[in-house]
């Protein structure tokens, strides 16, 4: 892995540690494994059209994003259910339309060296990511707490709930490259969920996410290097190895 | 639809409806809130009190017209809500991001945390470790920070112990006289209600009413409210 392709690496890292730590305070983190399976399709399709197979997952997550906004204010469902439709359609559909070789980088990520474009992309998204989860904490945690308090308080809790998505959405289409459709929601979450376990307040919280998830992308490209292995599948298991550590943490500090 | 209302009312509701499918939760509902007066809502559970707060804040789709003052501010403190045990936010965090939300660079948090009896280290405590009464008080602070003119209170007794409770009641009495807030409240207790409101709002399936407690808080009218003989104390003071 290139000095460039490692930074955006990290850069995508700090993304999913900030957008995971929201997922899992709000209790949507079930919903980042199924809504990563809605870019198969828009991979098929932009490959289909013999457009960047990236552009097609960033249309189809931007989409189901949306849809997802839309079916929790319509049918009253709970954001995991309404994903849980989606994901079914998804994969469907994702299936019949990315096939052969093409389906197992989808699926896993890791083909070939990062393009220009590329690099670009994942930078400027992963830097508006961070911008606007460290500008929109205040009101994310206010909304958290009660969107009715959230009203009051002047924050447009539906605008702010719909930017949420899309940028959950896209940390999902930054990782499509290193880890694919089904391990970039890993990456969102696990980091985060180990964060929660280790945290007393917010900024703590934030921090440790983006500190687990930057080691664990480092450590498991590092590793990956070493083993010539694709890095993804090493990148979720370093995750969950930093996981399981802190289980072992917090049984001993419970011990004492 | 919600436009302002005119200058002597903080608030003006007119031909209130509130609708889930098929099912009517509030009908045709007609009443004036003076600014800085203090409004009882009463009535039986299912009776659409928290629809109705819910609605006065833009949370529910609603019929008929809500006008707010121009330059209200709102403070909500909503009945109960459900919170995970191991959320990793503090109420200090909580009370920051109010403060973040409001534009205010530095808040003196015990200004806030005084009055609603939380000591600083509870409120450094996560959230959801916090007791239904603490929490219950720290949604009263929160609602504080935001300086507001108007507070809308559901059950803001319920959970808390009894001097907690007289201590609750007292304090939004005071906010109401000496800041001259407007507020609006949901309560079972109708001895706090004859106390502290200048008006009561009664709401049931048979009728809706508004009035001065004396007017309202009559035998007759509470039996024909919540369907069976209500007694209450009335307090001398």
């Amino acid at each position: 892995m290139t000095i460039e392709a490692l930074v955006v690496a990290i850069a995508m890292a700090v993304a999913a540690g900030l957008i995971g730590s929201f997922a899992v305070m709000k209790g949507i983190s079930l919903a980042a494994d199924p809504l990563s399976h809605v870019a198969l399709p828009g991979i098929g399709i932009a490959l289909a059209l013999h457009v960047h197979p990236v552009f097609g997952a960033v249309v189809a997550l931007a989409f189901g994003a949306l849809l997802v906004w839309a079916l929790e204010d319509r049918a009253r469902a709970t954001t995991e259910s309404a994903i849980g439709v989606l994901f079914s359609a998804a994969l469907a559909v994702g299936s019949i339309t990315t096939t052969g070789e093409d389906l197992i980088d989808a699926l896993f990520g890791g083909a070939g060296a990062l393009s220009l474009s590329e690099k670009v992309f994942g930078l400027s998204v992963a830097s508006a990511i961070v911008v606007f989860i460290l500008t929109s904490k205040n009101s994310l945690v206010v909304m958290m707490v009660s969107p009715d308090v959230a009203r009051t308080a002047g924050i447009k809790v539906r605008r702010l709930d719909l930017l949420y998505l899309e940028a959950f959405a896209l940390t999902i289409a930054l990782g499509l490259r290193y880890l694919g459709v089904l391990l970039m929601g890993a990456l969102i979450i696990i980091p985060a969920v180990t964060a929660k376990r280790l945290s007393q307040g917010l900024n703590s919280m934030l921090w440790f996410s983006v500190a687990l998830s930057v080691l664990s992308t480092a450590l498991g490209s590092a590793i990956a290097a070493h083993l010539h292995r694709e890095a993804g599948p090493i990148i979720v298991l370093v995750a969950t190895g930093l996981f399981l550590l802190s289980l072992l943490a917090r049984r001993q500090r419970s011990a004492n | 639809m919600m436009i302002d209302a005119s200058a002597e009312n903080e608030l003006e509701v007119s031909h209130l409806s509130v609708h889930f499918d098929a099912t009517r939760v509030l009908t045709d509902l007609s009443f004036n809130v003076a600014k800085g007066s203090s409004v009882a809502i009463i009535g039986p559970n299912g009776a659409g009190k928290t629809v109705l707060l819910r609605a006065l804040i833009g949370s529910l789709q609603f019929s008929g017209t809500v006008r707010w003052t121009k330059g209200v501010r709102i403070g909500y403190v909503p009945q109960k809500l459900d919170l995970e045990r191991d959320i990793p936010i503090t109420g200090v965090d909580f009370l920051s991001a109010r403060a973040a939300v409001a534009h205010k660079p530095a808040v003196d948090f015990s200004s806030v945390l005084a009055p609603v009896g939380i000591p600083l280290e509870v409120a450094q405590q996560p959230i959801g470790t916090m007791s239904g009464g603490q929490f219950q008080r720290l949604l009263i602070a929160f609602a504080l920070v935001g300086d507001p003119n108007v507070l809308l209170l559901d059950e803001p007794t319920a959970g808390v112990d009894e001097p907690g409770q007289e201590h609750l009641n007292e304090l939004v009495r005071r906010l109401q006289k000496n800041q001259g807030l407007t507020v609006l409240f949901i309560s079972h207790e109708l001895s706090i209600v004859y106390k502290n409101a200048d008006y009561v709002l009664c709401l049931s399936r048979a009728r809706t009413c508004f009035g001065p407690p004396r007017t309202i808080l009559t035998p007759d009218l509470l039996r024909e409210i919540y369907g069976s003989e209500v007694s209450y104390h009335v307090h001398d003071n």
